[in-house]
């Protein structure tokens, strides 16, 4: 299946390789050069490219291409999804999933790349048993190993790959027996200008930290599980309960993972906590151009919406931008065009707004489009579906976990485009006029 | 040497200190005391750098050496040679050093094939390894030897091969299916008996496996179709419980297997079939009755259908994508669109996910418009989509347009012709066309927008917009006369060859509707000829052509000057064109023919071109494939087979009855397996998996998969039956199986700590050594499955006293050996009770006995048997004059509940006693919610004076609370109870003597209740006794030694707590009864009863 990795960093040099069965030649990456020379942005890079011999199926994450190399059919997505993982598992150990990390921890990338893939196929790709094979790097263990000479290669072989609970490593212990819930829910949308909404979805996520001694069996129940329309799982939810019960039941992972994606039913009217009031006009001939925009909360439950950043890539002709906010600072980089306004947190009785002018490039005309807008904004302590978790339960150990569920809203994908008027169609009135015009 | 020595005593130290932080040599972060000796070493040439390393791995120091390794695993990192220090590497290929042995493994494989020689000198350390007691170490051992691609090897890895895939661990042999791939890519001839091999593995019940054997046979024999019959139901019962990456393979070949054995369910009449289907609630028994229809899905079609649904919630894209290719490559037109939902939802995942699916959705779009329109949103375009993103989407968008959406997605497109991204814009505009010729309605709004975008100022859009409209307007040419005629203005302004180009070509063959532009805009093109790209050259030639046709007055000359541009033009196509042109117009004698015709074919009316997706062909691939992303057909692809007019023969896929013995041990999956035996599993079994979490998961499968392939025989239609009965025997087997081997599982829990060699043995081996029964029950287990064949043809028949004997013991058995299997279940948490395997071997060696029917020793048994089966209780549901002639009883037939292990299983006699028709019997509202009841399903119509018996299951969560539900005709409701007596609480069990007073010890104190009793005289002899305890509760007389002793042993249904009874007789007609159960409730109940019982004569 997977022949060889190619690791490519934003300049364009391999930085590291690794081949699961004979060696390819890295001029194979040629090829891929070539499609990122072509691609205007480092995104538009097409994720499989065909070369003679080889495919190269790619992926892009903090700035390093994952180039896998294949020989023959597969489905592609299988790569995508194991080389998203093999970042995930990075990320995971080092932190950060950096070049600098991959090359200071070269030794473990390399190991844990011999243990994820036998010859081109998935073996081992779960955190948990990974992390008992080979364990992480930290600071004290860089420390002991120093001093003892001992390794970072797990002494015991993890039984976990051969149990029917592959995820959980086996003999956890802990002094302080905790889990933690995360409900994150995000609201992707698209409003138009006079602030109604085109489409609007909240996607959420239940990430769980659990830290329980033993193979605790949690349960884990929802007041409302009506809302939750679509949803995909952890391996260890089992299946066929929450089918009946509308329960999730499941031995958790040790440590870090995401329980739970789900979709909320798109029946749901979805509250959206924020609207914009924006005006941004540009005159023909005038060398200048007029910025309004103005931030307020909306359906938040009287919760408070932080860290609100507003971003807007502004036209070409827009050479510099001479703005004056009530709160926050904004940047504007006349390079990319790039206007970046951090709001902070937004007070209900002095609402944030940003004001002022932008400077035309001469002799330019109008720029013929408004930008789009996009919000970033994070409200604590609510799910804005209204979600709820009704209880956590844990059988088959006898102690008494600390339990925690924390609940928050964050922004997507959330825009506000620049238009608001329905396609009525083109006048056919107006193209005549101008074909006199030209008479 | 001397320098080096001492270099060795000092760098010995500092590279230890190194180790740690700093892995790649040219990494710099080094302490004060390593900087002196880092700078110089960087300064070394290559050369020295491995005279270096070569003498850090012939040091004796291990730290040294890992350090050494780690270096050149960094250079091995970084593409660099690093093969020359093969020799001194391979030499530490036996260190003890678990990591400094990994690396060497990397090395190796990666330089082996260079150093053929050398790498041989490896290899017998790997053959010690094979045999290692470490499982671990044995599938490493086999990874690493067959990952070496030196073919002199190539017998020795044959046999590893072989050797491991019978080994008893399931990872090693996941290692050796691993290793069949990499053989034959090695050596293809060997491709016979690496076929065996798979056949092998094929059989394999590990999930462990099943993953790596499919991709082994999909790569050696994908052809080999024949191999996978006996193991596909199996494949699909495993399914849900295979890796995620096994999953993804194990779907793509089973997709391809289903669509060589199974007829095309997308037939008229299957369509209607369904459709029926689905309004009636109870589809599965309906459509039985409705099967005079030509089409009949295979019930093996069915399974794999329904085992991948589930999968659709998987957080692995790459399943979900496999599953919905199977949907919609298999499954009935209408049931595909349950796969929607989750490839929508994959769109929220990464950008390179993103792109594949909306490929596969674009594709499938096309045919199936309905199947994503409610989705119509997801597809809307962001302004942060990367570009091929956001063209896909348009695809999918213009795909799915529609009368009645038409509107908004042109409104959306209108937001994306701003768009800054020209390239995107312009896709929108290709796509604004495609929406116009598709919909009729909206073409001329569609067409004039364009015509306002030619106004635009950016000349990608314009130039796009006129090669749209130039294809829309050949659909409808008459009334654009105008449109025309402002392209022609616009065309001094605008460059890009395409457009020109179109509007050149619009105005030839519209020439004779802008009689005065066309020749104006000939003479601009002569005087620029020179300087344009060839495509306008050419259309250039065309359009002089045209005009010399219609208006030669005016355009003689132009033309032919232009013509004689064109002849010595550099480019031959622009030749070749203007000569074909020139012979074809200029009448000449040469071409006198011809040219009288030159009108007719210049000018001929044109179709027009159809705007199509560039989907439209793609649907020839497979979805998801490789080959379907890139739209050509990539190495290795496999077509997907057409569906066969007449479906093979079905019963290739029947599995005989296994041997009672495997050959190698599995541990793993154990509570996987028994679903395995589920064949024709329907709704219930979901209904199931709800209680059976609360008292050990997967186990009670074992238990209820014999049942119920047992009560779907009586659904099936007779010819089937044959199949089923033998299918019945199978499962049943198979949780007898699981019983042993639980036992040897447990036995090795406790031994664990013992000689490791110990747990390679076959089961049946630790079986014997437990305690000398082992072959007894061997043979029983053999015997009880004989005995569970006839069961399901008795289970209708009126009861002959023999068949009831063998009827009541076995179910015996499966209580037991499901008990044993919730105790390895990791699943299961409930406190598992404690009596472990042995009176499931000596209920076994008694069943064998009971076979023979010897009669020294068992007569007691046998009355325990009969007696405890003996006299129903029949109690009062629903009296005829208040259930309106409706009148139901119940009792307890004291078997097993074949719903759901926890229940207690009632049988309701509804008997029909007034003078017209009852309709549409069946269970209501239940309460209190929270009580389990499995109800039976719908009686269509009961005759008057017939009555008919059906069972129910309710779990009463061992509790003597009443069932209340309703009892509901098609006219009126009736509110009912079931009020159990406590002993129907219980399930009868078997133990020695001996365990019971084990057991009995246990449950001293407040876990017994006793009383001193005063027993009719007619209750005197111990044969009455047993009748009378038997009668009150349903428990299992224990063979007892003494005289004056009886007892009895039972468990409750759903908490499987145990319950024992003794009854000690003292001299008069007083005795002592004692009840030893967890449950005192239970207890003091059950001795008040049990009191009066024996009270009373």
């Amino acid at each position: 299946m997977i022949h060889s990795l190619f690791l490519i960093n934003a300049s364009g040099d391999i930085f590291l390789e690794k081949h699961w069965k004979s060696v390819v030649s890295r001029s194979v990456c040629d090829y891929f050069f070539e499609a990122q020379e072509r691609a205007t942005e480092p995104e538009n890079v097409p994720p499989v490219i065909p070369t003679p011999h080889h495919y190269l199926i790619s992926v892009l994450r903090h700035h390093i291409y994952f180039v896998a190399v294949i020989q023959s059919e597969v489905p592609p997505l299988f790569v995508i999804e194991f080389l998203h993982r093999v970042v995930d598992t990075f990320q995971d150990y080092f932190g950060v999933c950096t070049e600098a990390a991959i090359k200071d921890n070269v030794v473990v990338v390399y190991e844990l790349l011999e243990e994820m893939l036998d010859n081109g196929f998935p073996l081992a790709t779960e955190s948990n048993i990974l992390k008992e094979l080979i364990k992480p790097p930290t600071i004290l263990r860089t420390m002991v190993n120093t001093i003892t000479g001992s390794t970072n290669v797990g002494e015991q072989l993890p039984t976990g790959q051969l149990s029917v609970v592959p995820w959980r490593r086996t003999g956890v212990k802990y002094t302080n027996n905790e889990a933690y819930f995360d409900v994150v829910e995000e609201i992707d949308a698209i409003i138009d200008k006079s602030g109604s909404t085109i489409t609007a979805e909240i996607q959420g996520v239940i990430d769980a930290c659990v830290k329980l001694t033993g193979m605790p069996d949690l349960t884990l129940s929802f007041m409302n599980p009506r809302l939750l329309d679509d949803v995909s799982f952890h391996p260890c939810v089992r299946f066929k309960r929450w089918e009946a019960e509308r329960i999730l039941s499941f031995i958790p992972p040790d440590g870090n993972f995401r329980l739970l994606s789900y979709h909320v039913s798109s029946q749901n009217l979805v509250a959206i906590p924020v609207y914009v009031k924006h005006n941004i006009t540009f005159r023909e001939g005038s060398s200048q151009g007029r910025f309004d925009l103005t931030l307020g909360p909306k359906q938040t439950m009287g919760k408070a919406v932080e860290s609100v950043l507003v971003s807007s890539q502004l036209p070409r002709g827009v050479l510099n931008a001479n703005l004056n906010p009530s709160q926050g600072t904004y940047t504007f980089d006349p390079v990319t065009k790039l206007l970046t306004w951090d709001v902070g947190k937004i007070n209900p009785q002095k609402l944030p707004s940003l004001k002022g002018t932008m400077s035309l490039q001469a002799g330019a005309s109008k720029p013929d489009e408004n930008p789009t807008i996009n919000i970033q904004f994070k409200i604590q302590q609510m799910a804005i579906s209204g979600l709820k978790v009704n209880r956590l339960d844990m059988y088959g150990e006898k102690y008494k976990p600390f339990k925690g569920i924390k609940y928050m809203t964050k922004a997507g994908k959330f825009q506000i485009c620049p238009y608001n008027t329905p396609f009525t169609g083109f006048s056919l009135t107006v193209l005549t006029n101008q074909i006199h015009v030209f008479r | 040497m001397s320098t080096g020595v001492s270099y060795n005593d000092q760098g010995g130290a500092e590279a230890a200190v190194e180790a740690g932080q700093e892995s790649t040599p040219t990494s710099s972060s080094t302490g004060a005391a390593f900087g002196l000796f880092s700078a110089d070493f960087k300064k070394m040439s290559s050369v020295l750098r491995n005279e270096d390393l070569k003498e850090m791995l012939e040091s004796n120091k291990e730290s040294l050496k890992l350090e050494a390794m780690k270096r050149i695993v960094g250079l091995i990192a970084k593409g660099k040679s690093a093969s020359e220090l093969f020799p001194a590497v391979v030499k530490n290929v036996a260190s003890k050093n678990i990591e400094l042995k990994k690396l060497v493994y990397v090395y190796l494989v990666r330089y082996a094939e260079k150093q053929q020689d050398l790498a041989l000198l490896s290899i017998s350390t790997f053959q010690r390894a094979l045999k290692d007691p470490n499982q671990f170490i044995r599938a490493s051992a086999l990874r690493v030897l067959s990952s070496i691609r030196v073919p002199i090897i190539v017998p020795i890895m044959m046999l590893a091969i072989k050797e491991a895939a019978a080994d008893l661990s399931p990872y090693v042999r996941k290692t050796s299916a691993h290793a069949i791939q990499k053989l034959y890519s090695l050596d293809p001839d060997q491709k016979e008996q690496l076929i065996e091999v798979i056949e092998k593995l094929l059989k394999d019940k590990s999930t462990l496996v099943a993953g790596s054997v499919v991709m082994a046979f999909e790569e050696v024999c994908p052809d080999r179709i024949d191999l996978i019959h006996k193991n596909y139901r199996k494949l699909c019962n495993l399914l849900v419980d295979v890796e995620e990456w096994g999953q993804v393979v194990i779907i793509s070949m089973l997709t391809r297997y289903a669509r060589t054995q199974f007829t095309s369910p997308w037939t008229e009449g299957a369509e209607f079939d369904e459709n029926k289907a689905f309004y009636d609630s109870d589809s599965e028994e309906k459509k039985d009755q409705t099967e005079a229809k030509p089409y009949i899905m295979d019930p093996d079609h069915r399974l794999l259908l329904r085992n991948t649904k589930p999968l659709l919630q998987s957080r692995n894209t790459a399943v979900v994508m496999a599953v919905a290719q199977l949907y919609w490559h298999l499954a009935p037109k209408h049931e595909v669109s349950i796969v929607t939902k989750s490839l929508v939802r994959l769109l929220r995942s990464h950008r390179e996910v993103q792109y594949i699916v909306l490929q596969n959705i674009a594709t499938m779009s096309i045919q199936r418009k309905g199947m994503f329109e409610p989705f119509i949103k997801s597809f809307y375009v962001r302004s942060t989509d990367a570009t091929h993103i956001k063209t896909l989407k348009l695809e999918i968008l213009t795909n799915l347009a529609n009368e009645a959406n038409i509107s908004t997605i042109l409104r959306e497109f209108q937001t994306y012709v701003k768009s800054q991204d020209k390239a995107f814009a312009a896709a929108t505009i290709q796509a604004i066309g495609r929406c116009a010729t598709n919909i009729s309605e909206v073409t001329d709004t569609c067409l004039n927008g364009l015509v306002l975008l030619l106004s635009n100022r950016d000349e990608t859009v314009v130039a796009e917009s006129i090669v749209v409209i130039k294809k829309l307007l050949q659909t409808q040419p008459t009334q654009h006369g105008d449109i025309i005629k402002h392209m022609a203005k616009l065309f001094d302004n605008v460059t890009v060859p395409m457009a020109r180009a179109s509007i050149l070509w619009l105005m030839g063959e519209y020439c004779e509707k802008v009689p005065k532009i066309a020749p104006d805009v000939l003479r601009k093109m002569a005087k620029t000829f020179t300087a344009e790209e060839d495509i306008v050259k050419l259309q250039t030639v065309n359009l002089a052509a045209k005009l010399y046709l219609t208006n030669s007055k005016q355009t003689k000359l132009l033309t032919q000057y232009i013509l004689n541009l064109g002849k010595y033009d550099q480019n031959y196509d622009i030749r070749d064109r203007t000569r074909f042109i020139r012979q074809l117009i200029v009448p000449n004698e040469k071409s006198g023919a011809l040219s009288k015709y030159a009108r007719r074919i210049l000018l001929a009316p044109k179709p027009a071109p159809g705007l199509e997706s560039a989907f439209k062909d793609r649907d020839r691939y497979q979805l998801g494939t490789l080959s379907h992303s890139l739209n050509l057909k990539a190495t290795g692809y496999q077509e997907l087979p057409d569906w066969p007019a007449v479906a093979p023969d079905q019963s290739v896929r029947n599995v005989e009855i296994v041997e009672p013995l495997r050959e190698s041990a599995p541990i793993v999956g154990k509570t996987k397996q028994p679903k395995s035996d589920k064949f024709y599993s329907d709704d219930e079994d979901e209904k199931e998996e709800e209680g059976s979490d609360s008292s050990g998961s997967g186990s009670e499968d074992s238990s209820s998969s014999s049942e119920e392939s047992g009560s779907e025989s009586e659904e099936e239609s007779s010819e089937d039956s044959e199949k089923t009965s033998s299918d019945s025997g199978k499962s049943s087997s198979g949780s007898e199986k699981s019983s042993s081997e639980s036992e040897s599982d447990q036995k090795k829990k406790k031994k664990t700590k013992k000689a490791p060699q110990k747990k390679s043995k076959p089961a049946g081996d630790s079986d014997s050594d437990e305690n000398g029964n082992g072959p007894v029950g061997q043979a029983s287990s053999s015997s009880s499955e004989s005995s569970s064949d006839s069961e399901s043809d008795s289970e209708s028949d009126s009861p002959a006293p023999k068949k009831k004997t063998e009827e009541k013991a076995k179910p015996k058995v499966a209580v037991n050996s499901k008990k044993e299997v919730s105790l390895l279940d990791l699943d299961d948490f409930s406190p598992a009770p404690t009596n472990a395997p042995k009176p499931s071997v000596l209920s076994q060696s008694l069943l064998s006995d009971l076979e023979g029917l010897s009669l020294s020793n068992i007569s007691s048994t046998v009355q325990v048997t009969t007696s405890s089966f003996g006299p129903l209780k029949t109690y009062e549901l629903l009296h005829h004059m208040t259930g309106k002639g409706l009148s139901a009883k119940y009792h307890f037939p004291r078997q097993p509940c074949l719903y759901q292990p926890s229940m207690v299983a009632v049988q309701v006699i509804l008997t029909n006693s007034s003078d017209h028709a009852l309709e549409e019997i069946h269970i209501g509202d239940q309460s209190p919610a929270s009580l389990n009841i499995h109800c039976f399903n719908t009686i269509e119509r009961l005759e008057p004076g017939a009555s008919v018996t059906v069972s129910m299951g309710i779990d009463f969560s061992d509790s003597t609370q009443a069932a209340n539900f309703q009892l509901c005709t098609k006219e009126d409701q009736f509110s009912v109870s079931i009020q159990p007596a406590v002993g129907e609480l219980l399930m009868a069990s078997t133990m020695t003597e001996q365990d019971f007073c084990k057991e009995q010890g246990k449950l001293q104190g407040m876990n017994e209740a006793s009383a001193t009793i005063t027993m009719a005289t007619a209750n005197a002899s111990r044969q009455a006794i047993n009748k009378q305890v038997l009668s009150v509760a349903n428990v299992g007389e224990v063979p007892s030694s003494q005289n004056n002793f009886s007892r009895f042993a039972g468990q409750t249904v759903s908490s499987r707590a145990l319950v024992l009874v003794s009854l000690e007789l003292s001299e008069s007609s007083g005795a002592l009864l004692t009840i030893n159960t967890e449950k005192s409730v239970m207890a003091s109940m059950l001795l008040q009863d049990l009191k009066q019982a024996l009270a009373q004569a």
